[in-house]
């Protein structure tokens, strides 16, 4: 986890505290923020990937079926993947459920 | 070879920007540091000086501008007074921690209100926390010298952090001058071409400023904090390399007459050449007054000044800034507690004086003298005192 790779002293942080490794937010796994969580009905998903396009943190991946899927370690549970679906397909449900 | 002509002292502050050939210069115009960035902005368009002159709409803007310049590894300078400096106040954070050598002359001007164009301190004062190293010019020829000494230590590998040359409004940036031009190739033998120890470029891809977490953000400041300290080294460096080359000397705290003095004067800026001129009378009266000025604010010389007052007991400390509802001037309240417990620390008197464009005169020095003798005897020190003011 990206945090925890940052607990260094003053002395060896990064110059500037510039980040030198380009692409580490891929290790930055946001979904521990989460309150709700998306799910998908398959049976009324048309695998149109707006979800895919307007999750803001490119959170879906797609199924070999050709399904999107939220990524949990990412997904902050915005909820704007439910709210772009055009056939009410996504749910969000409270994360302690 | 070096000429000596009379010239506006910030004319010749742009000679020195422009004699260190800088890449941009993002700048917005307020009164009274407008002559500089107008000449910058004529030698641009006269074809004299190869750089990107940004006419920006704020100094907000302006200092965003450099931040982008200076991270692009551009040699960037910009200039500021008073109310612009306040508005650039949110970005003069980011470069100190960031690490990016920006350069600024701030032509000192006091703050609203009522609204002042003329000078004091108290622009910079506010600032005075922003994690940039911080000098100040007494005459114009400080003012180009300690211009072409910033740029040669902002840009060090070892420093690496934003700089400031205060110059005091009007009484220095509208005054003409005899003052000694260095040639191209002399600056191009003190002030060698900037090289970033990191800069942005899409072949090798860094994130400058990003956001820092509670696990960072202390070691991050900390980190800034002890390259500021540690810069104090190759600035005393630039300065006396500046000195073999070119024969002037600069040095993080002055004296003046301090050997054997009782009551020592305290000053930064331009009032210290009035100040001499005080010491030299009350010198001639048989008085012991010797003056020591700051040349170095931040970070503060406090060994080289613990030196440089000797054994006197009476310090007068001039602040040109009023801190409103405060114990004490920003100067003295630095002084006071760099001599906290240290035996046989002098007593610190704290004075303001010269506000908005006020005179400091000769007299007025005396005035101060005076006081810090006679409170020296009979008073604890504590709080400040106004120089000057009418009462009635």
């Amino acid at each position: 986890m990206a945090i925890l790779d940052a607990i260094v002293g003053w002395k060896t942080l990064p110059f500037g505290c510039h980040v030198l490794e380009p692409g580490n937010s891929a290790r930055f796994r946001t979904g521990d923020w989460r309150s709700q969580r998306p799910s998908t009905d398959r049976e009324k998903c048309i695998k149109c990937g707006m979800c895919w396009i307007f999750c803001p943190d490119m959170a879906y991946r797609q199924t070999p079926e050709g399904y999107f899927e939220a990524d949990m370690e990412y997904c902050k549970g915005c909820g704007i993947c439910a709210n772009e679906c055009p056939k009410d397909a996504i749910t969000m449900s409270p994360e302690e459920e | 070879m070096a000429k000596r002509v009379g010239i506006e002292v910030s004319i010749a502050v742009a000679e020195a920007v422009r004699l260190a050939d800088v890449d941009v210069v993002p700048a917005y115009p307020i009164t009274p540091q407008t002559h500089i960035v107008e000449h910058l902005s004529e030698f641009v368009a006269n074809g004299e000086l190869d750089a990107e002159f940004i006419p920006v709409e704020s100094e907000h803007a302006a200092m965003s501008c450099c931040c982008g310049s200076s991270a692009a590894g551009a040699r960037t300078f910009t200039s500021s007074s008073s109310q612009g400096l306040s508005l650039m106040s949110e970005i003069l954070y980011h470069p100190g921690p960031m690490r990016l050598p920006i350069v600024m002359v701030v032509a000192n001007r006091a703050l609203a209100a009522p609204i002042s164009i003329w000078n004091d301190h108290q622009d910079i004062m506010v600032q005075r926390d922003i994690g940039w190293i911080q000098t100040f010019a007494e005459n114009g020829q400080d003012a180009f010298d300690l211009t072409l000494h910033a740029f040669r230590v902002a840009e060090d590998r070892r420093v690496s952090l934003p700089m400031i040359v205060n110059i005091d409004g009007f009484t220095l940036s509208h005054v003409i001058e005899p003052i000694e031009i260095l040639s191209k190739e002399e600056v191009g033998r003190f002030l060698p071409p900037f090289k970033p120890r990191f800069r942005l470029d899409t072949k090798k891809p860094i994130s400058i400023g990003p956001v820092g977490v509670p696990e960072v953000y202390t070691e991050a400041k900390v980190a800034h904090n002890e390259a500021l300290k540690a810069s104090k080294r190759v600035i005393v460096q630039a300065w006396k390399e500046f000195a073999n080359l070119f024969g002037r000397q600069y040095n993080p705290v002055e004296t003046y007459r301090s050997e054997d003095a009782e009551v020592i004067l305290v000053t930064m800026g331009s009032i210290s050449e009035t100040a001499m001129t005080a010491v030299d009378a009350m010198r001639d009266a048989g008085q012991k007054v010797g003056l020591v000025r700051i040349r170095l604010w931040r970070p503060f010389p406090g060994p080289e000044f613990k030196k440089a007052i000797g054994k006197a007991g009476v310090l007068a400390v001039i602040d040109r800034c009023l801190p409103p509802g405060a114990v004490c001037g920003p100067v003295g309240a630095e002084l006071r507690s760099l001599f906290y417990k240290v035996p046989g620390a002098p007593k610190i008197f704290s004075f303001v004086a010269g506000l908005g464009g006020r005179d400091v005169t000769v007299d007025r020095f005396k005035e101060i003298v005076e006081k810090a003798r006679t409170y020296a005897k009979r008073r604890p020190v504590e709080n400040y005192e106004v120089i000057g003011v009418r009462e009635q």
